[in-house]
């Protein structure tokens, strides 16, 4: 068991930079951490991907002088996941963060469970 | 090839386009052109359906002709082509029955980009329920949650940020867990397309090792979905969200997104884990056990809510826990009831969060039950489908709730062992009594004559009556001839294997 998380411990690290960040998103009560644990886990995953797609002793696959053979070159799948992972985990940042700056202009907390409590006292409609 | 086989992709990429012509547009022109698109696509995808029954078989749209291991592929049969076009007519009705409350809740200037935004979820959710990759299911299931936090925020009130912020959050952990699983069935696959890693994991899980890993990856995945679609006991941000966005966006995000959630996690245990060997994981009877606790402590919940919208979101929990109830009691006949169960539940669902609001106004826009007392007979025709919706609910004949109530009954006689058997009549029965209370003494309350006597009478136009009237047709119809779409169904899943 301990032999197989040394021989793999990019995986081990990953998952557990991964536990870490999904903590991090679930119990940390600042709004600014919990994006920051967000990012720590979505980074856990691509960290998973990379190290699983890469292959020791082989290139880039990019064609380098006339070698055609797959054998010279890693898989270009994992890389381009971890590249479409990025896109989504940007986007959805700057979604979270867009609503932080909302929620604070207007509660003047980061706290979620401060802002609970203030919106308890707004009276709005329906 | 057909000509027929192009239409799925077809939908996907209207619909993205259209996103981006509505952020263009006028409101008015916008709303127009959404409703014109829509109409198209529900013809477009009605026509799939047709074709697919006929012929017997599904097709994949191989796209830019990349073969098998490769490219990206599209996949519709009976069961697909019918999801979307149920999800196409409720989406349909709920923006149209829900505008006139939009006009209130959203800014002049930004009422276009509500349309945009309905119209990229419109193409997350086709691209979800065609998609034969799994890859491409992620992309455009963070796509569908971006979207329905967007139609959610577009109330800019504080609680409806703050709503959409604890959604957001919940739905971060359900994409990264997702996205965890994926990530780890690729890893002892090797491939991303559907088809293949179904052949990949059936030759895997002769091995113990492997089983265990494709065991993790599956118990992940279906953790992260079920937090999206709040099963049991995930479900505690459904009141605040449901609650407080706009009626037309409540209905959809109870009765669409949560379900499209659930119909790729079911594609998932069909086409890429594959049945028979999902069926000796333990995540089964898990699912079973959280599915009937959601029933009861959902029902409960409904019970103690505070307001009608409350107790409506917390009905909702109740419900899904009966869909997660079928995948557990699993077999071609538990698949059955969980899917007619999306169906049933999504057209009664929206019914629902779009009459309450209604009442809400014919009793001084405020959801407490006191205030609602005579509100039925304020505003007639939200009353009167107020009433059908609660019918089907409680799992009165004629309408869809009996229906897929019945279904899981036999499914379990059919399927189970006594155990299990006793257990979903209880719950069945539990269930159908708890709904009985809650909604029948609101009913009972909002026909009540009321002290402060007769206010206005509601307005009705046709934009609201039309869409309720067909979300009411189509509950009766699938009450009435439900053996017709659970053959479908069937025939739809027998495709998928």
């Amino acid at each position: 068991m301990a032999g197989n998380l040394i021989a793999n411990y990019e995986e081990a690290a990953a998952i557990v930079l991964f536990g870490i960040g999904f903590t991090m998103l679930l119990f940390q009560r600042n709004l600014i951490k919990k994006l920051i644990g967000m990012n720590i886990m979505d980074t856990g995953t691509f960290l998973f991907l990379a190290s699983m797609g890469y292959i020791n002793g082989r290139k880039a696959p990019i064609i380098e002088n006339g070698v055609m053979s797959a054998e010279a070159y890693i898989n270009p799948v994992p890389a381009g996941l971890v590249l479409t992972g990025i896109v989504v985990s940007v986007s959805v940042t700057a979604m979270m963060l867009s609503l932080t700056v909302r929620l604070y202009k207007r509660y003047h907390t980061l706290y979620l469970d401060d802002i609970y409590v203030l919106s308890r006292h707004q009276t709005e409609d329906r | 090839m057909d000509f027929i086989t192009n239409i799925p992709l077809f939908t996907i990429v209207l619909s993205l386009f259209s996103g981006v012509l509505c952020m263009m547009l006028s409101d008015r022109a916008a709303r127009r052109y959404t409703f014109c698109y829509e109409v198209l696509l529900i013809a477009g995808v009605a026509a799939v359906l047709f074709y697919t029954v006929k012929t017997g078989q599904a097709f994949t749209y191989v796209m830019g002709e990349f073969p098998a291991p490769w490219g990206n592929e599209i996949r519709a049969g009976v069961l697909e082509a019918l999801t979307a076009l149920f999800f196409l007519i409720v989406m349909l009705c709920s923006v149209t029955a829900g505008r006139r409350f939009l006009l209130v809740d959203v800014d002049d200037s930004k009422r276009n980009l509500y349309y945009t935004l309905i119209n990229l979820m419109t193409a997350a959710l086709l691209a979800m329920v065609w998609t034969n990759d799994i890859f491409t299911g992620y992309v455009f299931l963070e796509i569908l949650t971006l979207t329905s936090c967007g139609i959610l925020i577009v109330r800019e009130i504080g609680r409806t940020t703050l709503a959409a912020v604890r959604y957001m959050i919940m739905n971060l952990l359900g994409s990264g867990l997702f996205l965890l699983g994926v990530v780890l069935l690729y890893d002892v696959t090797g491939d991303l397309l559907m088809v293949p890693m179904q052949a990949d994991i059936a030759r895997l899980s002769g091995d113990p090792r492997n089983m265990l890993v494709i065991t993790m990856a599956t118990g992940v995945l279906t953790v992260g979905l079920a937090i999206k679609s709040g099963l049991f006991p995930f479900h505690y941000w459904m009141p605040d969200t449901y609650g407080w966005a706009t009626p037309a966006s409540g209905s959809i995000l109870s009765s669409l997104v949560s379900k499209c959630y659930i119909f790729l996690l079911i594609k998932i245990y069909w086409r890429v884990i594959g049945i028979e060997v999902f069926e000796k994981m333990p995540v089964r009877n898990i699912l079973f056990v959280l599915g009937v606790c959601g029933i009861v402590f959902g029902s409960l919940s409904a019970i103690r809510a505070s307001n009608v919208n409350r107790m409506v979101a917390f009905s909702s929990a109740a419900q899904i826990g009966y869909i997660y109830m079928g995948i557990g009691i699993g077999g071609l006949p538990g698949y059955t009831a969980a899917i007619f169960q999306i169906f049933a539940h999504s057209v009664t669902k929206s019914l629902l969060f779009l009459t309450t609001p209604r009442l809400a106004e014919a009793s001084g826009n405020s959801l407490k039950f006191k205030d609602l007392e005579g509100s039925a007979v304020r505003d007639r025709n939200a009353g009167f489908f107020f009433l059908l919706g609660a019918f089907s609910m409680i799992g009165i004949p004629i309408f869809a709730g009996f229906s897929a109530k019945l279904l899981f009954g036999t499914a379990a006689v059919e399927v189970s062992g006594d155990r299990k058997i006793l257990t979903v009549i209880l719950a069945l029965a539990l269930s159908s009594v708890l709904n009985a209370l809650y909604f029948l003494r609101t009913v009972i309350r909002i026909y009540q004559k009321s002290p402060n006597g007769d206010r206005t009478r509601m307005l009705h136009r046709a934009d609201y009556n039309v869409p309720m009237g067909i979300l009411t047709v189509l509950n009766l119809a699938m009450g009435l001839f439900s053996w017709i779409f659970a053959d479908l169904i069937q025939s739809g899943l027998l495709m998928f294997g």
